[in-house]
């Protein structure tokens, strides 16, 4: 088994509150091991921490978040610890990001192609004539039609999904080990989605030059996405993660509670659609207690 | 790209300005400074008693208007361009290190900004230039020395604004430096603001100028600036009520001129606006 590409350990992200409120937990402990070339998916409700560590990972934290403890170790470098520079340089280049709203993820000042050819050449010695190549074969690869022209547009001229191709090109430019999918597909429409969760499949087992694929970090509260594409599955629920494992066991046969009654709420088109059921607040509740308990402890050990 | 007829408006004043203030030694047809006391408070041409070579008729020495008001380009433009970039470079730098980077740089600025728009400007301006002596480029001074909080002030906003949205995150995302992305992303994004910024920058340094030639200190007396002809017109204004409305004229033509360059080059170069 060959070392993982992401490995988090216990980390905790404290959000610092403002003037009265007081500093509050987001990430609380958080284990997390991605393979190389696996789609590791992150599920988890909204406020749950799944952005905290996409952001922790890729070191666009808020500047009222930072790291309070815990280790991440990425392609082996002590990733928190690094000097600036030398994130920099790995930034793009060995991890990039796929973020969730294409709208407003591109510059409206520049073309297409000085935006995909921004990050070659910041990362790979290439001449301007061999990126703007590069950059063709890029749109080509995340079919775009008509790539020659699309290079000469700007952000505004293209629809969501061309955007969000874009971003993808733009993402795995620079063949990357580690691509951190921050809900690529929740901002397109419901057939645009499919296309684009497709192409990011074919993109990450091609691996952007990367022999063995691309791994995925993949956060989503979409179980049904989860299930289509990703290899293993994290559960995070109040900043902890409450299960995790191979994406077949999971759905074959979940422990904890928590992901049961998240299975339990999933619309099914089995079932009408007025069935729809949230989640158990029972069980919701009792992890809250749980999150009281641990921060309590937290502070004290502090 | 097509321009808006508001944009050629503006680009036929600027050129005509810049053709006055660059080609006035061939473009006036008298000497600014040669008296003709015989031909003293002409009206323009096309009044009853007026005469043919003096097409905007003459002051009460005897001189040219038209070549005063072409002359009078000079200064008037070289302000402009100079004050307003001056101006402009100063406190968009300001204005960027403020809006994005926040914190300590913002505090500075925007305290320094408070004080600073507190005083009013013109007067700010007669102090200003009677400390560095009077000439043109000490205008030049005092205008980017008191107008810089325009910029700074709109600048912070927008760079405040842009460096929320995601493609600055995103750009900090794919390895550039906080510096990088300040220059390379934010920059371009804040330009269109800038541009128009600029022109009604200009607009607002010929005034500038105008009212410190007003009360005389500009450039010297021998050279005529708009500011200079509205001053001497003041004291005749019954007699010859041309001799002032001719270059307040040309000053307020000037000013539209620039605006609506501002607006129209905005509106074309902005890749969200241009259709």
């Amino acid at each position: 088994m060959s070392a993982p590409v992401l490995e988090i350990e216990g980390l905790h992200v404290l959000l610092r509150g403002e003037r009265r409120e007081p500093d509050r937990l987001m990430l609380r402990g958080v284990d997390l091991s991605i393979r190389p070339g696996e789609v590791h998916a992150l599920v988890g409700e909204s406020g749950a921490g799944k952005s905290m560590i996409a952001r922790t990972v890729l070191g666009i934290l808020p500047h009222r978040a930072q790291v309070a403890s815990g280790h991440v170790r990425l392609l082996g470098h002590d990733w928190l610890k690094m000097p600036p520079a030398a994130r920099r340089a790995m930034l793009g280049r060995d991890v990039s990001l796929i973020p969730q709203d294409p709208m407003s993820a591109l510059s409206p000042a520049h073309t297409i192609e000085r935006q995909i050819c921004e990050v070659l050449r910041l990362h790979l010695p290439m001449s301007a004539q061999a990126a703007r190549e590069r950059a063709l074969a890029l749109l080509d690869a995340v079919r775009i039609r008509e790539p020659a022209r699309v290079l000469h547009q700007y952000p505004h001229e293209l629809s969501g999904g061309m955007r969000q191709r874009v971003l993808i090109a733009i993402a795995f430019a620079c063949g990357p080990r580690l691509i951190v999918a921050d809900e690529p597909t929740t901002a397109l429409d419901v057939t645009v989605q499919r296309e684009v969760l497709r192409l990011l499949r074919t993109m990450q087992q091609r691996g952007g030059g990367q022999s063995g694929g691309t791994a995925v970090l993949f956060i989503t509260h979409n179980l049904g996405l989860v299930a289509k594409l990703a290899d293993r599955v994290s559960v995070i629920h109040g900043g902890r993660i409450v299960e995790r494992g191979l994406v077949a066991e999971i759905f074959d046969a979940p422990h904890a509670a928590y992901t049961r009654a998240l299975f339990a709420a999933t619309p099914r088109h089995d079932r009408p659609a007025e069935a729809l059921r949230p989640i158990d607040p029972a069980v919701t509740a009792a992890l809250d207690v749980e999150a009281a308990a641990y921060d309590n402890a937290w502070a004290r050990a502090r | 790209m097509s321009l808006s007829p508001r944009a050629w408006f503006g680009i036929a004043v600027s050129l005509l300005l810049a053709a006055c203030a660059v080609g006035a030694p061939w473009l006036a047809p008298h000497d600014p400074l040669e008296q003709d006391l015989l031909a003293s408070s002409l009206p323009p041409a096309w009044a009853a008693d007026g005469e043919a070579r003096f097409l905007f008729g003459t002051d009460s020495l005897g001189r040219d208007i038209l070549s005063r008001l072409v002359w009078g380009a000079r200064p008037a433009l070289i302000v402009a361009v100079a004050g307003a970039l001056l101006a402009g470079v100063v406190g968009t730098f300001l204005g960027l290190a403020a809006g994005f980077f926040g914190g300590w740089w913002d505090a500075v600025v925007s305290r320094l900004v408070d004080v600073w728009m507190s005083f009013p400007a013109v007067l700010l301006a007669i102090v200003l230039v009677a400390v560095i002596g009077t000439g043109l480029w000490s205008v030049v001074i005092a205008i980017a020395l008191i107008d810089w909080t325009r910029f700074a002030r709109v600048v912070r906003a927008e760079a405040m604004q842009q460096s929320r949205l995601n493609y600055v995150v995103a750009a900090r995302t794919i390895g550039l430096s906080r510096a990088a992305t300040l220059a390379r992303e934010v920059l371009p994004n804040v330009l269109p603001l800038l541009l128009t910024l600029v022109t009604l920058e200009m607009g607002i340094a010929v005034v500038v100028e105008a009212i410190l030639s007003f009360v005389g200190l500009s450039v010297s007396s021998d050279m005529p600036t708009w500011g200079g002809l509205i001053q001497e017109g003041r004291l005749y204004v019954n007699q010859t009520p041309w001799l002032l409305g001719l270059p307040v004229v040309a000053l307020a033509l000037a000013v539209l001129g620039f605006n609506a360059l501002g607006d129209g080059l905005r509106e074309s170069l902005d890749p969200v606006v241009a259709r």
